[in-house]
């Protein structure tokens, strides 16, 4: 049972990751650019497992 | 297109940098130099095979004096967010010699716990305890286990076997698991495999080492299971009236579960002792915590809460350093062997080697720890 929730947790992450990567390619100024540049590190850093 | 590449290459040098931080920080380590009593090295996981080549697979550091006697069981790192119990367990494990007797020595009984801090804690990933030969770093930790290593964490935390419910979180705190199960989590089965090493050496008395925020009441004490308050009550009246500082008993509570002091003692034929030492450091009113108020204990919002009446321990501008926690927990310890020696002749464990509160105080822990480039290879292990 963990393991199934352990791998939606990633697929989830990896879901938001993605999602935040394309709305930074969509941006059209530096400031929202670098807000979902930011909000995705945590996203990356989980997906490596480091924490 | 140039100003989306740099954007993200400001954010990938920001991922790298933290990575790197946090990727370190798990993988510190953390020498000990095998003192003249320590006789071999063994594992937690030779006391419970399925915990072999995992994370919480220990080392457990066995001293021993020619002369057979008594044994003891140091458990430092349950916590390894309260590093002066790991500390005294590194002084004891590089130091020590025994006449008589045995001692065991887990100085990170949670390593999972050891290689994470507090999400959003903002503690620092690591500490240095400043030495004649440069300082020796250790990793911060946590109290819980790593989520890497045991996750998700349940709604509800039923404690194994009572099923008492506990908060959900401290299904990764092993002061929360004894005495563990074999099929259970990665903290169950740690706490299984210690107690199995307590069943099978033999032990006679189990010391857990903590520290505590001022504001938890449960603080500068031997918490004792009722099998070692004879024991536990001298120890507080010699320490008061020869080390230099005074140390309270508090009774283990029969109803509370999962504790070492509680567990440990109706699991297995060991008394079984927790020490308390004051960590401001832990404390909710603290302002920056940061590796300077871990090892100097000072915080002018914990002493203004002081002056408020909301502590159970007293504190000033001179905090709780890091070397006056450790030398209680040294003085406690040989008060404790000293005691238990002489009223058990036949299983007394004699030892030397390793300083008492006011040695520590004067000359600072680093002083009593061992330089690992200096030492013979063969004789530095890894936490």
């Amino acid at each position: 049972m963990a393991t199934i929730v352990t791998v939606l947790y990633y697929l989830l992450t990896a879901f938001v990751a993605v999602m935040l990567v394309w709305n930074f390619l969509r941006r059209k100024n530096w400031q929202e650019e670098a807000l979902y540049v930011i909000i995705l590190i945590p996203f990356l850093l989980r997906l490596l497992r480091l924490k | 297109m140039t100003r989306k590449i740099a954007v993200a290459a400001l954010g990938a040098a920001l991922a790298v940098s933290a990575g790197l931080s946090f990727y370190r920080s798990r993988h510190l380590a953390e020498p000990v130099v095998a003192g003249p009593g320590v006789v071999r090295v063994a594992r937690l996981g030779d006391y419970f095979a399925p915990l072999k080549g995992t994370v919480n697979d220990a080392n457990v550091y066995v001293l021993e004096g020619r002369e057979p006697g008594g044994t003891f069981l140091l458990l430092g790192g349950t916590h390894p967010e309260e590093p002066a119990g790991r500390l005294a367990a590194w002084i004891f494990a590089e130091g020590a010699v025994l006449a008589r007797g045995r001692i065991l020595i887990i100085p990170t009984a949670n390593r999972s716990a050891s290689t994470a801090t507090r999400l959003g804690g903002a503690y620092p990933p690591d500490f240095t305890i400043p030495t004649a030969w440069g300082g020796q770093r250790f990793r911060m930790g946590d109290r819980w286990s790593n989520p890497l290593d045991q996750w998700p964490d349940p709604e509800v935390y039923l404690h194994y076997p009572t099923r008492q419910e506990l908060a959900y979180v401290d299904i990764r705190n092993l002061n929360r698991a004894f005495p563990g199960r074999p099929n259970g989590t990665l903290t169950e089965r740690t706490c299984y495999a210690i107690i199995e090493l307590i069943r099978r050496e033999k032990v006679d008395v189990a010391i857990d080492f903590h520290e505590a925020e001022l504001q938890y009441p449960v603080i500068s004490a031997i918490v004792a299971h009722e099998k070692g308050a004879e024991l536990a009550a001298a120890a507080s009246m010699f320490i008061s009236s020869v080390e230099g500082f005074a140390i309270g008993v508090e009774n283990s509570p029969k109803a509370l579960h999962g504790l070492s002091h509680r567990e440990i003692g109706d699991a297995t034929d060991a008394i079984s002792l927790l020490l308390e030492a004051p960590e401001p450091f832990l404390d909710a009113t603290r302002g920056r915590t940061d590796r300077a108020l871990l090892l100097t204990g000072k915080d002018e919002f914990v002493v203004r809460a002081g002056q408020r009446g909301l502590l159970f321990e007293k504190i000033d501008e001179n905090g709780w350093p890091i070397d006056i926690r450790v030398g209680r927990h040294m003085s406690t310890i040989l008060q404790l062997l000293e005691l238990w020696s002489g009223d058990h002749p036949d299983k007394a464990v004699e030892v030397s080697g390793v300083p008492r509160y006011a040695e520590v105080v004067e000359k600072g822990v680093g002083a009593f720890l061992k330089d690992p480039k200096a030492a013979d290879a063969a004789k530095v292990f890894y936490e």
